[in-house]
């Protein structure tokens, strides 16, 4: 075991790590923990555009935004939160553009602005463009700009360092951060990083579902982490289904794409969204358009013989369009459909895409160890956070906005509160769960294999927490993800060595993955109502009088050892926008 | 193949039953494997499993992991060609795996997978990535601008972002660089990679820098080592026109106008 000391430590180096990162390398001595390669996150995955309004093409202005946001949440968001992002998503895209990122640009020579999802003009009169973008690769320009000004600052990273437990140390009745425990991968080496505080930019949870566009390493570490040493988790039951994956596959096909004119179609040709959302149609957000796509497919009107997708049509777009403003979804349709979407439209289905929920925070990045106490020296931003920007369901664009907003808040907080404090000291044998954890699963000789374990999890989310919900669907869920988490307990694996053994890793992953599946399905399960992604066939409105409230989510730990979820509730921040009934 | 082999057919995972009419085709994987944990000696290993051909390699090496042989190692993770994380030698050419559909690589015969060449190997298809990321850092892969900044952003009109769009494509994958037959034999070279990113640099009408990198680049182990062979055009997983950007370096230190 290795000792390090580093004024701040950031766990994962994707958009919202990175960004944290430049900041707080300028003001302490930081380290950077990531499994993957720092270019390897999947914010690189990110396609469409970063929104804010700059007003370069046409009248918009940040309030607009933030409203937009508001209702795209359907009301879950944290207004002052909100009204945070939106009106510093404009420094966030210049400081983006003078770091070096080539975003699209117009005639003029500024940068270039399309049209997105729930983004509208003067609340809701029509669609707006404000989403900044760079092709349909945006999400990777934002993550190679970042990784190059890391290179610039000198920033300090720890390349597949796998990040295990938080340590918490409890001094005068409060919860302090002292640091984490990683699992070198290249080796097998566990390294204690104390610091004087901690920010986690880990990202998300998607590898619970089946059909998903997230990456194969987007298993909640840091969600996991977190909550095994007691932590709250909120909003977990809100997931983001994004109308437009590949069908069967779930890689993303932006919606960037119906930006720039595509049309949903079912199996007889029809512009379907024009019934469901009359004024902003195929834009209309991604709670909605997904919900539309399966009632089309429940209603006997899906494609294929199977019934089972319907179609993305571009082939009323000029091909020299297409080649500029989406060249990589088109080469994705090519290269896995066999599909030329010059000439034919693609088949498509909604892939789970983005978890609303995840560790509390304020809109510092500071995190809340309940629904008011912050814990000193811990930090959360991006996915793997809650502040709450997105509430039920999130607009597109805002992703790679909130990593850039909120990452930035939190390297500059995380780093100036490491110049006040002092370490914490740890405490004894501080790698002693990690050392314990991964021993036993190599030492471990039970019959479960971990793809099958995690195979049958998906297969349940898919089947029972998607885009429609029923008190039994959930059950359903609850009981197996129960049943599965028994059935881990027996999990061995292969690899027995020190060297990148991924088969340990795969395990360990699939037991962040289980505990955090069964938070979401639980959550999931006490919201008796509507809202956003999280949709009840059951209680089908929105209850505003019973569930206007975020729900916190904990670990509790029973004298023999089993563990069970409590739930809590905390009231949401409404500044300006009272609720309304949402039309798009 | 000298090396021996071992055959794990009866073990593979067998196609569900109860389909007439099975897309699943028998396909040999043979890969290099390498754990110096185990032996000091790298061998072939054939690994027999029932597939649907238009699934990828990934697809296949991960049934191979989660089904067969947990001890096989591989970085992946976006799985659609975006990360960058599993380039690897197929069939003798450097490709990702996840944005290679096996029917579209000969599945009649054995499919050959092994660790991408000119990096150290340190288990199975894990290379040693750090002297790629090094070449990458030394030539300056970042905007470099002189006087105040701007209040709002710089200027800059379609054609000028046109002119480096191409060399913004790249993902760091290494699938180019790995695929050089001078950065094989000299890893002192610093690769098509490198120089794609400094040219995206160079060729950024914003940057102020174009000197400094153009002067890296004209070192012995810059881009006059490059001997047009255009294996690194072939291997570029993103259609990057590698080769030509090279010769846009070559050509900027000859005039010194970009």
């Amino acid at each position: 075991m290795k000792i390090h000391k580093y004024d701040t430590v950031i766990v994962g180096a994707g958009g919202a790590g990175m960004r944290a990162a430049i900041e707080s390398t300028k003001r302490s001595r930081t380290a950077v923990l990531t499994k993957l390669y720092p270019t390897r996150s999947h914010t690189g995955a990110a396609q469409g555009g970063m929104a804010a309004a700059l007003a370069n093409v046409e009248e918009d202005n940040w309030e607009w935004h933030t409203f937009d946001t508001i209702k795209g949440g359907d009301y879950l968001v944290d207004q002052d939160a909100a009204e945070i992002l939106a009106k510093e998503a404009i420094d966030a895209v210049l400081d983006l553009e003078k770091m070096g990122l080539p975003f699209g640009r117009t005639p003029a020579g500024e940068i270039d602005q399309r049209r997105f999802g729930g983004h509208s003009r003067n609340h809701g009169e029509a669609p707006v463009r404000r989403a900044c973008y760079s092709g349909d690769r945006t999400g990777h320009m934002i993550l190679q700009t970042l990784y190059q000004n890391c290179i610039k600052e000198g920033v300090e990273f720890f390349n597949e360092f796998y990040v295990l437990d938080q340590l918490l140390v409890e001094e005068d009745g409060v919860k302090k951060s002292a640091g984490v425990v990683a699992y070198e991968l290249a080796t097998g080496e566990i390294h204690v990083f104390q610091s004087k505080s901690v920010i986690y930019a880990s990202g998300g949870t998607g590898k619970f579902f089946k059909v998903t566009s997230n990456a194969h390493t987007l298993t909640g570490d840091g969600q996991a982490a977190c909550y095994r040493r007691g932590l709250p988790l909120e909003d977990m039951e809100f997931f983001q289904f994004h109308p437009t994956g590949i069908w069967r596959m779930g890689i993303l096909l932006t919606e960037g794409a119906r930006g720039e004119g595509g049309i949903l179609r079912n199996k007889d040709g029809e512009r379907f969204m024009e019934k469901y959302a009359p004024v902003m149609k195929d834009l209309a957000s991604r709670d909605v358009v997904s919900r539309s796509i399966y009632t089309e497919i429940r209603e006997g009107r899906g494609c294929g013989p199977e019934g089972d997708h319907v179609y993305l049509d571009l082939t009323h777009l000029p091909p020299e369009q297409l080649d500029a403003k989406l060249p990589d979804i088109t080469e994705f349709a090519r290269t896995y459909l066999g599909i030329e979407p010059y000439t034919d439209p693609i088949p498509i289905q909604p892939t789970a895409h983005y978890a609303m929920g995840g560790i509390p925070t304020n809109v510092q990045g500071e995190v809340l160890s309940d629904n008011t106490t912050v814990v000193p020296g811990l930090y959360a931003a991006g996915e793997v956070a809650c502040v709450s920007v997105h509430g039920a369901n999130r607009l597109g664009t805002n992703s790679l906005l909130d990593i850039n907003v909120f990452g930035k808040r939190a390297g500059i907080a995380a780093a100036e509160y490491a110049h006040t404090a002092d370490y914490i000291e740890l405490p004894e044998n501080p790698a002693a769960q990690v050392q314990a954890q991964v021993e036993n699963l190599l030492s471990a000789t039970g019959t479960e294999r971990v793809a099958v374990i995690r195979k049958e999890l998906q297969e349940t989310m898919d089947a029972n927490v998607m885009v429609f919900r029923t008190e039994q669907t959930i059950k359903t869920a609850v009981e197996k993800i129960g049943e599965l988490r028994e059935r881990y307990r027996n999990v061995s694996v292969q690899d027995k060595g020190k060297r990148f053994n991924t088969d340990l890793l795969e395990a360990i992953e699939l037991g962040n993955l289980l505990d955090l599946a069964e938070v979401m399905a639980v959550s999931a399960l006490a919201r008796k109502e509507s809202r956003g992604g999280h949709y009840r066939e059951d209680y089908p409105n929105r209850d505003d009088v019973n569930f206007m409230r975020h729900t916190m989510a904990y670990r509790e730990v029973a004298d023999g050892g089993k563990d069970s979820i409590r739930l809590d509730y905390k009231p949401v921040v409404q500044t300006r926008y009272q609720p309304m009934e949402r039309k798009y | 193949m000298a090396t021996p082999t071992l055959d794990k057919a009866d073990t593979a995972g067998a196609p569900e039953p109860g389909f007439a009419d099975s897309p699943y085709i028998t396909v040999t994987f043979r890969i290099r494997r390498f754990n110096p944990e185990i032996s000091e000696e790298a061998t072939w290993e054939d690994f027999q499993l029932e597939i649907d051909p238009k699934e990828r390699v990934l697809d296949g090496l991960h049934k191979i992991k989660w089904e067969v042989d947990g001890s096989l190692t591989f970085r992946r993770s976006c799985a659609h060609g975006i990360c960058g994380s599993d380039a690897m030698r197929i069939n003798g050419k450097n490709r990702l795996a996840c944005k290679t559909l096996i029917k579209d690589i000969n599945p009649s015969k054995p499919i050959t997978i092994e660790a991408i060449k000119g990096l150290t190997v340190q288990k199975d298809l894990v290379v040693d990535m750090e002297p790629f990321f090094q070449a990458y850092r030394d030539v300056m892969p970042f905007l470099i601008t002189k006087g105040n900044e701007p209040t709002r952003e710089r200027l800059q009109s379609p054609e000028d972002r046109e002119r480096f769009d191409d060399t913004t494509k790249c993902i760091l994958c290494a699938a180019c660089t790995s695929s050089c037959p001078v950065f094989w034999n000299d890893g002192q070279y610093f690769g098509p990679a490198a120089i794609v990113n400094a040219h995206r640099f160079i060729f950024d009408s914003r940057d102020e820098a174009g000197e400094q990198r153009l002067e890296i680049l004209n070192d012995k182990d810059g881009v006059w080592r490059c001997r047009t062979t255009f294996n690194c055009t072939d291997a570029c997983p993103r259609g990057i026109e590698v080769t030509k950007a090279i010769q846009e370096v070559k050509r900027a230190l000859i005039t010194r106008r970009f």
